[in-house]
């Protein structure tokens, strides 16, 4: 178990190796660069910027100063906010992400597998099929339509909730339905697969038999196999949340690290933009190493080694 | 598919398909509506009779009218108009870019797949690495940094997509290469690529057009994420996912910016999945109303 996560881990940094050095050589040898602004700096002025971010030594040096830095866990300084750094930086608007994000996969695990749960275990019931209706809603519906609805009726119309900002847990409701309900409603439809999947087993006929009631025998011997395949969803399912946090930071003006992804990027801010791409990597490499190891600790058939 | 029809006499696994599709409501109302909004697209010329592109400034941002049954945008055009153009749009990256992850998914599973053994360990190594990434982040990254324009649109996008293709189409081959038919192949000589591309996909076709349908949708809806930020489709041009942007940035003001284009996007979405889930269900039987 602890070899299986040194030698995961150890894995890791090729993976972010070849991450950086992919988003690194893509912004470039694209044409343009951050001090391209609509009025052209004077010669002498660009020069000197360039010197100061070492812009102007050649593109193979850059890149090894770049790859040791980050080595240290230097991500550099900001282009944009030439008195920031990049770790500053994310170091702002990452744990906003962050909790956007946990929420978001919160709301999706939690009404997902709640609906999955119950549409499977009364299979082509009325419940059923109304649940499973509003997973094909969900899953169709775009969270960047869905968040302004949700805004426009509850926050607009209805006065209920902020209609955007970030402070108070009530800022997070809407966000955190919109970035959700996607993932909920595949998870629902998820939850309900495995669920039929599992219910016609021996050892669930032999949980009935001895007596059990149904409750039990849903909770306590379907559900942990039925949520196999939810759980090996964990890990697409974060990658997608982080991008779709891009969109939903920006529809609520969260101060996240989502919403600045897009404006860094064609601001040819090159070290915001690594920097951004290389802390949402690492990040998702250990939760999908913690979702590998969940699932051998509920999948008795999968071992780690 | 009308090969295997064609040749074969009395009920063709095809057929039964075909009719198990049939007879699903909810898939051949998906197929309407899709039917019906293609149409709508490719006739949109004799169907409005505004041009997608003209501003008429003093006739901006007017509520839903007989005149302008959808209402009009900021610049004065006609909603109705931006909608039908912007379905072509989105409609032709949706089957483009599933074209390309076609391509590229159906090629690596099936190398993989036929390969097997240490080439079939170390490639699929590479798509579960993949599969965990922020891929959408390096679309962003190609679309930014390379033009947004919509060839690059449909590659970058396609480029994303084909990871869960690859691993359907190399189980596929992976569980077909040691049947007898396939073993009688390589027994009378035939050479790799034949019994792959002959003998082997062909077999594989069911899982891989279900699979191609239900990636329409997702790629559609990846389209307008990425016009949504500004990083696809560019003005005048408009494409679901530009006009719900617009609209999501007016709708305090005008709700119908954002209603319609919001509508039109969800109803089709939802359409090509009853779509590809009626599909699944009629090719595959057993699974029928599992998922």
């Amino acid at each position: 178990m602890v070899g299986y996560v040194a030698r995961r881990v150890a894995g890791f940094l090729p993976v972010l190796f070849v991450i950086i050095s992919l988003s690194f050589f893509i912004m470039r040898l694209a044409p343009g660069g951050p001090f391209d602004l609509d009025r052209a700096l004077p010669d002498q002025v660009r020069a000197n910027l360039e010197a100061r971010y070492r812009l102007n030594e050649p593109l193979g040096a850059q890149y090894l100063r770049y790859v040791a830095d980050v080595l240290r866990g230097d991500l550099g300084p900001s282009f944009r906010y030439p008195d920031r750094t990049v770790n500053e930086l994310l170091g702002l608007g990452f744990p906003v992400s962050l909790l956007l994000g946990a929420c978001a996969m919160i709301v999706a695990l939690c009404l997902g597998g709640a609906a999955g749960l119950l549409a499977g275990a009364h299979r082509n019931a009325p419940l059923d099929y109304v649940a499973m209706s509003f997973a094909l809603f969900g899953v169709s519906v775009p969270n960047f339509v869905l968040g302004p609805m949700l805004m426009l009726l509850f926050a607009l119309a209805l006065g209920w909730l902020p209609v955007a900002g970030w402070g108070t847990w009530r800022h997070l409701i809407l966000p955190a339905f919109t970035l959700g309900t996607f993932y909920a409603a595949y998870v629902a439809r998820l939850t309900r697969a495995g669920m039929l999947e599992v219910i016609g087993q021996d050892f669930i006929r032999t949980a009935r038999a001895k007596g059990l009631h149904e409750s039990a025998v849903v909770l306590r011997h379907a559900l942990p196999s039925a949520i196999l395949p939810v759980v090996s969803y964990l890990g697409p399912a974060s990658a997608a949340v982080l991008t779709g946090s891009v969109v939903v930071e920006t529809v609520f003006s969260i101060p996240g690290v989502g919403r600045y992804f897009v404006a860094s990027a064609l601001n040819r801010d090159y070290t915001m933009v690594l920097g951004t791409v290389i802390a949402y990597s690492a990040l998702l490499l250990v939760f999908n190493l913690l979702v590998d190891l969940l699932y051998a600790f509920l999948d008795p058939r999968v071992h780690v080694q | 598919m009308s090969r295997a029809s064609g040749r074969a006499t009395g009920a063709s696994p095809w057929e039964d398909a075909l009719r198990r599709l049939r007879r699903n409501r909810l898939a051949m109302l998906g197929l309407g509506i899709l039917l019906g909004f293609v149409v709508a697209a490719a006739l949109a010329p004799w169907i409005t009779s505004y041009a997608y592109d003209k501003t008429n400034l003093p006739y901006g941002a007017r509520p839903p009218t007989r005149a302008h049954l959808f209402g009009t945008d900021e610049l004065g055009r006609d909603l109705l108009t931006r909608i039908l153009y912007g379905a072509r749009i989105s409609f032709a990256v949706g089957i483009l870019a599933t074209t390309v992850s076609l391509t590229i998914g159906v090629t690596y599973g099936a190398i993989a797949g036929f390969r097997g053994g240490r080439v079939d360990h170390a490639m699929m190594r590479v798509v579960d690495i993949l599969y965990g990434l922020p891929f959408m982040f390096f679309v962003i990254l190609l679309m930014v940094f390379f033009g947004r324009n919509i060839l690059n649109l449909f590659i970058a996008l396609g480029a994303v997509q084909w990871l869960t293709m690859a691993r359907i189409v190399r189980g596929q081959v992976l569980s077909l290469r040691t049947r007898e038919f396939v073993l009688a192949a390589h027994a009378i000589g035939a050479p790799p690529g034949r019994v792959l591309v002959r003998h082997l996909l062909p077999n594989a076709v069911g899982p891989i057009v279900v699979y191609a349908t239900l990636t329409v949708p997702a790629i559609m809806l990846e389209e307008a994420f990425l016009s949504f930020l500004g990083l696809g489709v560019q003005p005048p041009m408009a494409s679901w996912g530009s006009l719900a942007a617009e609209g999501a940035a007016a709708m305090e003001a005008y709700p119908w910016l954002i209603v319609f284009p919001g509508a039109a996007l969800t109803l089709t979405l939802l359409s090509l999945n009853f779509l590809g889930d009626g599909l699944r269900d009629a090719c595959d039987p057993q699974l029928s109303g599992r998922h």
